[in-house]
């Protein structure tokens, strides 16, 4: 899980820091919050390029307003404030050039487990499992149970295939550890599409777990 | 209110981890995960594929991006100190 703030004292240091023009305490921040930020913006346009300007344009907003920073809000809460803001801005203005069907995808219907895994309306147990699904093979590190050191490729890899929207949602609760809300707001998204997002994304990585592991049924497959 | 069948169930699986059922619903959910050991398998890979994304580490800055933003943070020291 990424560090997704800093502590308030560390943060006042770091506001005193910019205020002071310490490049150090800039690059500590673009470091720890610039990937998070990367994401976010990925959300609102259509290219890793566009999102790193939108990022590029954040940071030069903050630079100029540090000085009149009052420290109403955490200096967090504020940069990812004029993150959302800038990326918005900037999808909006992409949108009226780029085709919307190039970041849709991302809310489309239709089941995340495929309907052929389910037994037919004419079964006695119509929408039950045909075969369950197979444990995987969980080992126990410290206090968590994880798969083999293997799976980091499969998971990154299904990752990059999401839909961006789907991928920035999934990365910023599951990888940067934002809260719902958090990713909402930076993502102009509703609750509730915010978990429609989250579900899609997720229930395509298992997916691609569970053709990793096969699907073959511990529990007894029907013959 | 009808009993899940598991089709339906895999597709709230996400509502019922972030808390975003009604408790009838919520308490339907865990009714059928507790009978149904399909489901329960389900929901427990789910909840490994979330720990899995955890592990996977946040890439850094590029560092071409990231020399960008520091000169342009040199430039704007100089030009307001
Ligand atoms: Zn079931």
């Amino acid at each position: 899980m990424a560090e997704s703030g800093t502590t308030p004292s560390s943060e006042a240091d770091l506001v005193s820091g910019l205020r002071a023009r310490d490049e150090a305490a800039f690059a500590t921040l673009v470091d720890q919050w610039g990937p998070t930020m990367q994401r976010a913006a990925r959300g609102h346009v259509s290219t890793d390029a566009v999102a790193e300007e939108v990022v590029q344009d954040t940071w030069v907003a903050v630079l100029r307003g540090i000085d009149r920073f009052e420290g109403r809000s955490s200096l967090r809460t504020w940069v990812f404030r004029i993150l959302a803001n800038t990326a918005k801005t900037r999808g909006i203005r992409e949108r009226r050039t780029i085709p919307m069907s190039s970041l849709a995808g991302s809310l489309d219907a239709g089941p995340t487990v495929g309907a052929d895994r389910f037994r037919g309306d004419g079964d006695e147990h119509p929408g039950g499992w045909k075969r369950f699904p197979a444990d995987w093979p969980v080992g126990v590190t410290g206090e968590h149970r994880v798969l083999g050191e293997e799976v980091g490729g499969v998971v990154s890899s299904a990752l990059a295939e999401l839909p961006a929207r789907q991928r920035s949602v999934v990365t910023l609760r599951d990888l940067d550890g934002l809260d719902a809300d958090e990713v909402c707001a930076l993502l102009g998204l509703s609750a509730g599409n915010q978990r429609v997002l989250l579900h899609r994304g997720r229930a395509l990585v298992r997916s691609r777990l569970e053709d990793h592991f096969g699907d073959a049924a511990r529990w007894g497959a029907t013959p | 209110m009808s009993e899940l069948t598991c089709e339906q169930l895999v597709e709230l699986v996400t509502d019922y981890l972030e808390e975003a059922l009604t408790p009838e619903a919520r308490r339907r959910f865990e009714r059928h995960t507790a009978l149904c050991p399909g489901c329960d398998v389900y929901l427990d890979q789910i909840r490994i594929t979330i720990a899995e994304l955890g592990r996977l580490t946040p890439e850094r800055v590029a560092p071409d991006a990231r020399d960008r933003l520091l000169a342009a943070f040199r430039g704007w020291a100089a030009e307001t100190r």
